[in-house]
């Protein structure tokens, strides 16, 4: 076994803090963190509830291999019902938490009720603890590990926390561990404030000792790290350049959304591109990246560390921001950039700054300023209810005063943290939300990619690249290249990516190394670390288990084939220009299939032949 | 007939004198397949592992037929990815 057997279970309503055996029956089924939290929690909470009541959980959960000595094995995710979307939310993060969780001795830890005044959760091994947080309420997330990290005076404890944003009720805020990874979607970190719980230190260690065979698993990571050395994307591509070479290559397809999706294609992208980013600027002659950077046990490193131009207006007095932190991501770049109209490589790097410093999801947050800006072109919302801002599309100096107000949720800044659909709502729009199941659109637009469409729609957390990214196949030619306009296959290609991503997830490693590792390379590590048949089949079986088991609890919350469905503007409005012109989704060519795959109804949900295949 | 590349990520060092960022305007003999242009620039197959034109994707078993034409914009990557 690599599972530690062992849930840190804390009751915040009682303060108390038990342990509890894993069911490793479900540990079979489900494997770990994504599939076995969600079963814990599709097992203990009504779909129905208020995701920000007592009554809803929020699990902290580790794979069998987080920890280990498997390439990226760093992994940690959080699972709840997210606020933004009513749906089941699992939001990934990497750095060093994850790890160190599992060195204490615990495969998850499961908050349930809520605190009546802020608290912290602290462990040191075995031990734990809640204490009491009310000196780091109202503190940014990075204040908090600093003040956190003094107290204890450990530099390898490892904390994850909440910021401002989610305690001033922003529906999209986040958990950002190690200051700058992030559990950044669909509002899992507004869960943790909704329960007063401000952070989680923890400290473990008593290693990994429990591998199942430890020869074979030597044997088999040590084949995948040679794997991804290699390969040019996991070897080259994604440690020189990151996830930023994106940029450009989307644009040049005409797959690069802009203007709040009312555009293909933007003019400024190469000025925000990671070809960009390593240019050295006028001011001091140093490029925005300062360095790339590895999460636990990763040998990619595709992070970027990167600094603001000191003479920028949005830190020229503010030295805090002088040094290096964690840098601009292809998904941020074009949420915050290409969606707003805005090619300011420092202005989007401080932007980003502040998304980590306070824990916010810069997808969400730079789709729904792109809405505001639609509706402020179109009159919907004017400076009487942005307090002054000229809120239109390029504008910098807007941008980042509006940033500044989400931080704290003060004046528009309250409704920029509704998020897109109830921002548009409220303001008469609804139409301009680029949503699905309330969550907004990654960075490919699903005219011109039409299998990303299909897994856009049918994402169980609402709109996600990282469910199902057939980019890799419909753009980047990983594994094999498929023709970006066609529908045909891509209801069985979405079906592959979204079950293999489920394994990837739930193991404890990074969906990155798929770019150069297949199943025949995952299983094998995880077959080695643990009990059981965890063979490809097996393991793309427990895939789509729980793939199927998210959509039965989104089922009992109350979505239906109805919320399948991309907007009007994608289904409708054709691109303008480019290589991609004259382009729509066509989803509708796609779904039923997926349905009939899937082993669905035509209503979309799974049938009593499925579950019960799938042990439903 | 003048055409314009664009080298890429890890390709950029191929871009030649005179061009700026990631791109060169080039004269090239009318008729120029594009299979030759990348071959004068001495880039494998592996890494010209995404090529537009325009921004199509042409397949390696098209380069060698592939005519260019005035204006054409051909855009080259190794292989990479993001996400």
């Amino acid at each position: 076994m690599s599972w530690t057997r062992k849930i840190l279970r804390v009751n915040l309503t009682k303060g108390s803090c038990t342990s509890e055996a894993l069911n490793m029956d479900w540990a079979k089924e489900y494997l770990g963190q994504r599939g076995l939290a969600s079963k814990y929690l599709t097992e203990e909470v009504d779909p129905k509830c208020d995701p920000l009541s007592a009554e809803n959980k929020m699990i902290m959960a580790t794979g069998p291999l987080t920890g280990t000595m498997a390439s990226t094995a760093g992994r940690y995710s959080v699972i709840t019902k997210g606020p933004l979307t009513g749906a089941i939310a699992c939001s990934n993060s990497g750095g060093y938490f994850g790890a160190e969780l599992k060195f204490a001795g615990w495969d998850m830890i499961i908050f349930e009720g809520k605190s009546d005044k802020p608290v912290y959760l602290n462990i040191q091994d075995d031990k734990a603890e809640l204490c009491d947080g009310s000196h780091i309420w109202g503190k940014s997330a990075w204040e908090t590990d600093d003040i956190l990290h003094a107290t204890y005076q450990d530099p390898q404890m490892r904390i994850a926390c909440i910021g401002r944003t989610a305690e001033a009720g922003c529906l999209y805020a986040g958990v950002i561990n190690d200051k700058h990874r992030a559990a950044g979607r669909s509002g899992v970190g507004t869960v943790m404030a909704s329960k007063n719980l401000k952070a989680v230190t923890v400290r473990g260690t008593q290693g990994i000792g429990n591998i199942d065979n430890a020869d074979s698993f030597f044997e088999s990571t040590d084949a995948g790290k040679a794997v991804l050395a290699e390969n040019a994307v996991t070897g080259q591509g994604l440690p020189a350049f990151g996830t930023q070479v994106l940029m450009n290559v989307i644009n040049g397809v005409g797959g690069l959304p802009a203007h709040n999706m009312r555009d293909v294609g933007f003019a400024g992208a190469e000025n925000i591109s990671a070809e960009a980013m390593a240019e050295p600027r006028k001011s001091d002659g140093k490029p925005n990246l300062t360095t790339n950077a590895a999460c636990f046990g990763c040998t990619i490193a595709c992070g970027r560390i990167s600094t603001i131009d000191k003479t920028h207006f949005s830190v020229k007095d503010k030295p805090q921001y002088h040094g290096a932190s964690g840098g601009l991501e292809y998904e941020a770049a074009w949420a915050l950039g290409a969606d707003t109209g805005i090619d300011d490589l420092d202005a989007l790097t401080y932007v980003n700054f502040l998304c980590n410093e306070d824990g916010f999801d810069p997808i969400t947050f730079g789709s729904t300023v792109a809405a505001a800006m639609e509706m402020f072109e179109d009159g919907a919302i004017t400076t009487e209810d942005t307090g002054g801002i000229e809120l239109k599309f390029g504008s910098v100096e807007a941008f980042v005063a509006v940033t500044e107000l989400l931080v704290t949720g003060e004046g528009f800044g309250k409704d920029l943290g509704l998020g897109s659909k109830r921002l548009c709502e409220k303001y008469g729009r609804p139409e301009l939300s680029m949503t699905v199941k309330g969550q907004e659109f990654p960075a490919y637009d699903p005219r011109g990619i039409q299998g990303i469409g299909l897994n856009y729609a049918t994402s169980n957390r609402g709109a996600c690249h990282l469910r199902g990214y057939t980019i890799a196949s419909e753009i980047l030619g990983i594994p094999v290249k498929t023709e970006q306009t066609d529908t045909d296959g891509k209801p069985e290609l979405v079906k592959a990516f979204q079950d293999a991503t489920a394994v990837v997830d739930s193991a404890g490693l990074c969906i990155f190394t798929t770019f150069a590792w297949g199943m025949d390379n995952i299983a094998p590590q995880i077959d080695a670390a643990c009990e059981g048949d965890w063979s490809v089949d097996n393991c793309l079986e427990v895939g789509e288990r729980i793939w199927n088991m998210e959509r039965l609890f989104n089922q009992a919350a109350g979505f239906t084939a109805n919320d399948d469905k991309l907007h009007k503007r994608l289904l409708e409005e054709a691109i303008k220009s480019g290589p991609t012109e004259g382009q729509v989704n066509r989803l509708g060519e796609m779904l039923p299939k997926y349905y009939e795959i899937r082993g669905w109804s035509p209503e979309g949900e799974p049938t009593a032949e499925t579950r019960q295949r799938l042990s439903l | 007939m003048k055409i314009a590349i664009e080298f890429y990520a890890s390709l950029m060092k191929y871009l030649p004198p005179g061009g700026k960022r990631f791109r060169r305007d080039l004269k090239v003999d009318d008729g120029l397949q594009l299979q030759p242009l990348i071959d004068q620039y001495n880039i494998s197959a592996e890494e010209a592992h995404i090529v537009l034109v325009n921004g199509h994707f042409v397949a390696l078993e098209n380069r060698a037929d592939r005519v260019l034409v005035e204006n054409d914009v051909v855009s080259i990557w190794p292989p990479v990815a993001g996400g």
